[in-house]
């Protein structure tokens, strides 16, 4: 087959298999609802208890689920591309501390109360994260792929030092924390998506503009510039899209930052290094990941259920290490 | 090796020892480093050689030996991936350590933030050990294939491998009870509080022992930076000296966690700091060893002292906490200096 229509197959498929999950997600739990069940919920709500399930709990975080997966998986492998490093993901960006340390700021000033009100002070912590990355990285002739990587590897770390000095000095919003750290989409309402949605949306097209110009970048910065891309700006947006879909990623389900990190490289195994389709391929994987994640923690933690983000790395990573085992890493 | 390599290596030993002495002289109660010099001699008072010898000095030299065994680990890592963002903290081993000594902390806890007696005493740093080397022989295992060990694989793989450790360890915390999960944050800070000889000892060997097997292949990995056709070409047998290094690099770093905790950010950044005052080719091992020392027993220092001379209270911070602290700064510092010199 030609390679363009296999990749397009294999996104095709990648789709159907994200509609199969989300589908899943409303029908399995810990009570069992046949397909017509959640059909009548959807279609024709009259307050049955099926029908509650359904609208006010499964289905908001499934939908949740899909569009942070999406965003993360995204920003992985944007990640990778800009920093040409393959241990690229949110966590060792900045990003990911950033929303830490405000969650934990804003849990000893008292600004949040539970982890489900996190959401605009995690978004803030990550934003402002970014932008310091983002800024340092670009002092005096622009950072190479190694130093941005370093710039985030380096803010990440300095902003998780304060968090642990906060989080060690006081018990309370320790406990808090640790909720909030292991990643989870349960309880996130549909309020959660619609407060993340600008960012998502924003940073998903920025994506979309960047991945052409990140497949000139990949030929080596004089090239790129040869060929009349400005690389300044190609950077730019591709870090202004990593932040915004980070941001919101981390905002609405805590550090989950392994997904992108398995959404990129599993994207890269089957669509190789085209990041026109590398980087849509990613977020679709991302969304399965993490639906299939959050369904897993359901079905296995019976009455209290175990985290998504515990989940994915139980479970997802084995996964990512025998997807990475199989072939070499080209980025 | 170049004299501006030489002269750092002196200085930085110089610093440590220097700053090794500072750290025995303050503290609660304060002993001149005259005092100190002549303790650490066979003199001194009783009360002085209490404090100096029992007290401080197993957590200082705990801190120099775990500052040379994360340093020397991360250099080795890094040179062996090509990959500057490899460490320890990366790769599987402080991960797979930290869910060992969680695991210990959370699940045997008492609950009222202190554990059971022999658990405490032997079984947090034996759970790291026996995390950390279980996870180095699954990231081993896994990369081995025919015979041949590609280093970019093995940081990938022990990525996985640390996600899959630090989800457990983020469950784990959940789980527990919120007194032993302040206990596990403040091991996975990186703690060197009341360290202990039967603490020192161990990474005392395992430096011993690894450092020097490390320096005996330097020239080989000096051609190896240049790839691997090349160094083959020069008679390296690339594939087994890899081998070899990694598992240098991995039980240096569990063997230092075991002792301290996963201190944070040591094993990344002394050898990038090192590679750019050098400016070598790659991380020069006895260089980064040293500057690895110096940075530990200095954070230490502050982190011990620093909330008292800021008049906040009595209360101690974790070393790990002051490393990244400190040394991320410094990192950023020496990354925008080189873009400015580009």
């Amino acid at each position: 087959m030609h390679p363009s229509a296999r990749r397009a197959t294999s996104l095709v498929v990648l789709v159907i298999l994200l509609a199969l999950a989300f589908v899943a997600s409303l029908v399995f739990g810990s009570r069992w609802l046949g397909p017509g069940a959640v059909w009548h919920a959807i279609t024709a709500d009259n307050g049955s208890d099926a029908d509650v399930i359904v609208r006010s709990l499964r289905a908001p975080r499934s939908v949740v689920a899909v569009l942070i997966g999406l965003c993360l998986g995204v920003a992985g492998a944007l990640m990778q591309g800009h920093t040409r490093n393959a241990l690229a993901e949110p966590g060792i960006f900045g990003v990911s501390s950033g929303a830490a340390f405000a969650v934990v700021l804003g849990l000893q000033v008292g600004l949040v109360e539970s982890v489900a009100s996190t959401v605009w002070v995690a978004l803030v912590g990550a934003l402002i994260a970014t932008y310091g990355v983002q800024r340092l990285a670009s002092r005096g002739s622009g950072a190479s792929p190694v130093g941005l990587a370093l710039t985030g590897a380096a803010v990440a770390a300095m902003l998780g030092a304060f968090t642990s000095a906060i989080v060690l000095l006081d018990n309370n919003t320790l406990d808090g924390y640790r909720f909030w750290a292991v990643g989870s989409v349960s309880g996130r309402g549909l309020d959660v998506a619609v407060q993340v949605l600008p960012f998502a949306v924003i940073g998903l097209t920025l994506a979309a503009f960047n991945a052409r110009d990140l497949d000139l970048l990949s030929l080596g910065d004089d090239v790129a510039a040869g060929l009349g891309l400005s690389i300044r700006r190609a950077r730019l947006v591709g870090l202004v899209a990593i932040g915004l879909l980070t941001a919101a990623g981390v905002a609405a389900c805590g550090p989950i930052g392994f997904l992108g990190l398995l959404g990129g490289h599993l994207a890269r195994q089957v669509f190789g290094a085209r990041n026109t389709w590398l980087i849509p391929a990613a977020g679709v994987i991302g969304a399965i990941a993490l639906l299939l994640a959050d369904l897993i923690g359901r079905l296995v933690g019976g009455a209290g259920e175990v985290q998504a983000g515990v989940i994915l790395g139980v479970v997802g990573a084995p996964l990512f290490v025998l997807v990475v085992r199989r072939r070499a890493v080209v980025l | 090796m170049k004299s501006r390599t030489v002269v750092l290596s002196l200085v930085f030993a110089a610093l440590a020892v220097g700053i090794a002495l500072l750290s025995l002289s303050i503290g609660t109660s304060k002993v001149p480093v005259g005092d100190v010099v002549e303790v650490l001699l066979g003199g001194g008072r009783r009360g002085q050689r209490l404090i100096v010898l029992e007290l401080r000095l197993p957590r200082v030299a705990t801190g120099l030996l775990v500052g040379i065994a994360f340093a020397v680990s991360g250099a080795l890592l890094q040179t062996l991936s090509r990959n500057a963002l490899a460490s320890p903290d990366v790769v599987g081993v402080n991960s797979g350590a930290s869910a060992g000594a969680v695991a210990v902390i959370v699940l045997a806890g008492t609950g009222g933030g202190n554990i059971s007696g022999f658990a405490g005493k032997v079984g947090i740093p034996l759970a790291a050990i026996l995390g950390g080397l279980l996870a180095t022989v699954i990231v081993g295992v896994l990369s081995i294939q025919r015979g041949q060990v590609d280093g970019g694989k093995v940081v990938l793989i022990g990525v996985g491998i640390a996600a899959a450790a630090n989800s457990l360890v983020a469950w784990m915390l959940v789980i527990g009870d919120v007194n032993d999960a302040g206990r596990a944050a403040a091991w996975l800070a990186g703690s060197l509080n009341a360290r202990a000889w039967s603490d020192a000892v161990p990474v005392l060997i395992a430096v011993v022992v690894l450092l020097p097997v490390a320096i005996l292949f330097n020239r080989d990995l000096s051609a190896m930076v240049l790839g691997d056709d090349v160094a083959s070409s020069l008679g390296v047998r690339v594939a087994r000296i890899r081998l070899l290094l990694l598992i240098v690099a991995t039980l240096l770093a569990a063997m230092a966690t075991a002792g301290a905790g996963p201190i944070a950010f040591v094993a990344l950044v002394a050898p990038q700091v090192a590679l750019r005052l050098t400016r070598m080719e790659r991380p020069p091992l006895v260089t980064t060893a040293l500057l690895g020392a110096v940075f530990v027993v200095l954070a230490d220092l502050v982190a011990r002292n620093g909330l008292g001379w800021l008049h906040v209270g009595p209360y101690e911070l974790p070393v790990g906490v002051i490393t990244a602290a400190a040394g991320a700064p410094y990192l950023l510092h020496l990354i925008g200096r080189q873009q400015r010199g580009r």
